[in-house]
C-alpha cells in the first residue's frame, strides 16, 4: 500500500511542475532558516567538547547585589573573592573552577600588536572541561598555587605565534607578561563562552592580587560539577542558603544578594523572556516560545501549502471518486494524501537540508562569528527532520480531511 | 439481494429544489442481469450510484442481502463497495498516472493482499478481458475500446458478486461496443455475476433479462 502512495505520490509531484517547484522553495527556504536558527543553537548550548558534562554541570554566571531600600543593584560577573568564599566552598558537589570572562590583551609579534582573548582559570577549570590536547598538558592546581606562569593556547595562537611548529615550552608575551606554553588546545568558538578564549593562564598569574579581595563583583564565573544530575536541586538550595549568609563589607550601600546555580541555557532562557526573578527554571517556557515562534513562522509557508495541496486535490476528485468506489474509505484517503504531501515535504526538506549545509558552511567561513564551525549532525538533522514532518502533516492533514469528506458520486463529477 | 424501497433522490440548492428520483421500489435477484433506461436526466445514474451506495437517498431505504445500508458507517460501507460491487463507468475513469495493471490493482489495494497476489489478480483479470499484453502501458496509450476493458478488468478483479454499468459502451463504436457487451454477457451467465447497466440503446437493453424505465425520475414500467 505505502509502495502504491510513494508511487502515486512520485506521479503528482511530476504532474504540475510548476506547483512543485513553489512547494518545494518555500518548503525548503522555511527549513533553511529553521535549521540555521537550529544549529546556532545546538552550536551554543549543545553538549560538545570540552563542555561534555553540561548534563551535571552548572555555573554562577551572574550575581545581583542590592542595597536596603531596593534601589540601587548592581548585576553582573561576581568578584573572585565572593566565589571562592561563598561558591569554592559548597558542599555536596563534586569539584568547583573559577574563571575569568575573557578580556582582551595585547602581545606583540615582530613589533605590531595582536590581540587575543584571554582568559585566566584554575586548575580544576582543566578537570571540569574535557579539552583535547594537541600537545602538551594543561596546567594545574599546583601551577596556580604556585603562581607558575604557564599557559594553554589555542591552534590559532599557535599558528600565529609559531607558525604551526610545536609550541610547548616555548614563551608568549601577554600584556607584558612571559608565559610558558605547556599545552595547545583546538580552537573553541566563541559562543561557548564558558571555555572560550585563545589564551588560557592561571588565575594567580594576575598582575596584582587585588582580585583576591572581599569585593563582591568583578570579572569572574564559576563552574560547579554535581555528582549526578539529580543533584541540582540541592546544590541550588544550598546556594541560595550561602546568598543568605553573605557578609557585605559595606552593608549600608548593599546588602542583600541573589543568584542561581544555572546552566547558560537557564541565563539565556530568562534574558529571552525578560524576566529578572530567581528561582523557577525558565527553559521549558522559553523552549515552548522558542517552538511558537517556530510554528509562527511555519504558518504563512504553511498556509500557502495548504492551499496548493487543495488545488492539487480538487484536480484528482475524479481519482477520489473512483478509489472511494472501489473500496477506500475516507480515513484510507486521508493517509493516503497526508503520505503524498510528507513524501513533498521530505523532499523539500532534503533539499533544504542541502541548502542549510552551504548556508552554515558559508558563515562558518566568513569568520563572522570566531572559530565557529557549524556543522550539521545527527541532532540538527532530526531536528530538520521533525520540523519537516510536522510541516508535512500540517499542512496535509486538512486538505486530505476536506477533500476525503467528499461524497464518491460528486468527486466522480468532477466537482471536488 | 439489493432491495430498493420507496427512494427518494432531492437535490437542494439555496434557490431550487430537483427532484431526480420518487418512490422507486426495485428488487434485484442474485445473478440478474437488469438495464435501465431512460431520456437524459431520468435519474439513471442516479439511481445506479444509489445501488452502488456512491450516493444515499433522500428518503426510503436500501437493503443489500437483507441489510439495510443507510445506517452503516463510511467504513462499512467502502468495505461492501470493495468487497461486494464492481463499477464500469461511461468514461472510463481511469488514473492517468498509473499503468493498465496498477489501474487494475486499485481495488485489491484495499484487500491488505500481498504485492505479489495483487499483480497475480490484477493479470488474470486484464487476461480475462483480452489486455494481457498491455499491462505496462498506459491509458492514454490506449483506445476507448482497451480502456473500456481495463475498467471493465479492475471491476471484475476482486471477483464481485455485482457489476453496475454506467452506459459501458456510450463512448465506443459499436463494434468495440459489442466487444464489451459480449464480456459482460459472459460475466454474467458464465460467473452468474449480477449486472445492473444503464443504456440508451434498445439494442443493448434486448439483451438484458429486464429493463427498468424512468422517466422524470419514476419508474414508468
Amino acid at each position: 500500500m505505502l509502495k502504491n502512495y510513494l508511487k502515486m505520490a512520485f506521479k503528482v509531484l511530476l504532474r504540475r511542475k510548476f506547483f512543485t517547484f513553489i512547494s518545494l522553495f518555500g518548503v525548503s527556504l522555511t527549513l533553511v532558516v529553521l535549521m540555521v536558527l537550529v544549529a546556532l543553537f545546538d552550536h551554543t548550548f549543545g553538549a560538545y567538547p570540552p563542555e561534555t558534562k553540561t548534563d551535571r554541570t552548572l555555573g554562577v554566571l551572574f550575581v545581583e547585589f542590592r542595597s536596603p531600600d531596593d534601589h540601587s543593584m548592581i548585576n553582573g560577573f561576581a568578584g573572585y573573592g565572593f566565589l571562592d568564599r561563598y561558591v569554592r566552598t559548597l558542599p555536596n558537589v563534586e569539584k568547583v573552577s573559577l574563571y575569568s570572562f575573557p578580556t582582551t590583551a595585547v602581545s606583540y609579534l615582530n613589533g605590531a600588536p595582536v590581540t587575543s582573548w584571554l582568559k585566566r582559570a584554575d586548575g580544576e577549570f582543566w578537570q571540569i572541561l574535557d579539552f583535547r590536547f594537541l600537545e602538551g598538558r594543561p596546567f594545574t592546581p599546583q601551577d596556580e598555587k604556585d603562581r607558575n606562569f604557564v599557559a594553554v593556547i589555542n591552534e590559532t595562537t599557535r599558528k600565529r605565534f609559531f607558525s604551526d611548529g610545536p609550541a610547548v615550552g616555548k614563551f608568549l608575551e601577554v600584556d607584558g607578561q612571559h608565559f610558558r606554553v605547556v599545552g595547545v588546545v583546538p580552537d573553541i568558538p566563541i559562543l561557548r563562552i564558558v571555555p572560550f578564549a585563545d589564551i588560557w593562564v592561571p588565575i594567580s598569574t594576575a598582575k596584582t592580587d587585588t582580585y583576591r579581595g572581599q569585593k563582591l563583583w568583578g570579572n569572574y564565573l564559576a563552574m560547579i560539577l554535581a555528582r549526578q544530575r539529580s543533584d541540582f536541586p540541592m546544590i541550588k538550595d544550598e546556594y541560595h542558603d550561602v546568598l543568605k549568609r553573605v557578609e557585605f563589607p559595606d552593608p549600608q550601600h548593599y546588602n542583600k544578594a541573589f543568584g542561581e546555580a544555572e546552566t547558560l541555557l537557564d541565563v539565556a532562557s530568562r534574558a529571552f523572556l525578560l524576566e529578572r526573578g530567581y528561582g523557577e527554571s525558565p527553559v521549558r517556557r522559553f523552549m515552548a516560545w522558542l517552538i511558537l515562534l517556530m510554528v509562527l513562522f511555519m504558518l504563512l509557508p504553511t498556509i500557502n501549502l495548504v492551499n496548493i495541496n487543495v488545488s492539487r486535490i480538487r484536480e484528482r476528485s475524479s481519482e477520489i471518486g473512483v478509489r472511494k468506489a472501489f473500496g477506500a474509505s475516507s480515513l484510507t484517503l486521508v493517509g493516503q494524501f497526508v503520505v503524498e504531501n510528507v513524501l513533498l515535504t521530505l523532499v523539500g526538506g532534503g533539499i533544504g537540508f542541502v541548502l542549510s549545509y552551504g548556508v552554515l558552511h558559508f558563515i562558518s567561513s566568513t569568520g563572522l562569528i570566531p572559530y565557529a564551525h557549524f556543522g550539521v549532525n545527527y541532532r540538527i538533522f532530526l531536528g530538520g527532520l521533525a520540523i519537516t514532518l510536522f510541516f508535512g502533516l500540517l499542512s496535509g492533514v486538512y486538505p486530505a480531511w476536506k477533500m476525503s469528506r467528499l461524497h464518491p458520486a460528486v468527486a466522480l463529477r468532477g466537482r471536488g | 439481494m439489493i432491495r430498493l424501497s420507496n427512494v427518494d433522490k432531492v437535490y437542494r440548492t439555496s434557490q431550487i429544489e430537483t427532484v431526480a428520483l420518487s418512490s422507486i421500489n426495485m428488487e434485484v435477484k442474485e445473478g440478474e442481469f437488469i438495464s435501465i433506461m431512460g431520456p437524459s436526466g431520468s435519474g439513471k445514474t442516479t439511481l445506479l450510484n444509489i445501488l452502488g451506495l456512491l450516493d444515499v437517498p433522500t428518503r426510503g431505504t436500501v437493503r443489500l442481502n437483507g441489510g439495510e445500508l443507510t445506517s452503516y458507517r463510511d467504513r462499512d460501507v467502502a468495505r461492501i463497495r470493495n468487497r461486494e460491487i464492481g463499477f464500469v463507468f461511461q468514461t472510463y475513469h481511469l488514473i492517468s498516472d498509473l499503468s493498465v495493471v496498477d489501474n487494475v490493482e486499485i481495488p485489491l489495494l484495499y484487500r491488505r493482499l500481498r504485492g505479489g497476489e495483487r499483480r497475480k489478480l490484477a493479470r488474470e483479470a486484464l487476461e480475462r478481458v483480452g489486455l494481457s499484453s498491455r499491462i505496462h502501458h498506459f491509458p492514454s496509450q490506449l483506445s476507448g475500446g482497451q480502456q473500456q476493458r481495463v475498467a471493465i478488468a479492475r471491476a471484475i478483479v476482486g471477483k464481485p458478486r455485482i457489476l453496475l454499468a454506467d452506459e459501458p459502451t456510450g463512448n465506443l463504436d459499436s463494434q468495440m461496443g459489442d466487444e464489451i457487451m459480449d464480456i459482460i454477457t459472459s460475466l454474467n451467465r458464465e460467473e452468474k455475476t449480477t449486472v445492473i447497466m444503464v443504456t440508451h440503446d434498445p439494442r443493448l437493453a434486448a439483451i438484458t433479462e429486464r429493463i427498468m424505465r424512468l422517466f422524470d425520475g419514476r419508474q414508468v414500467n
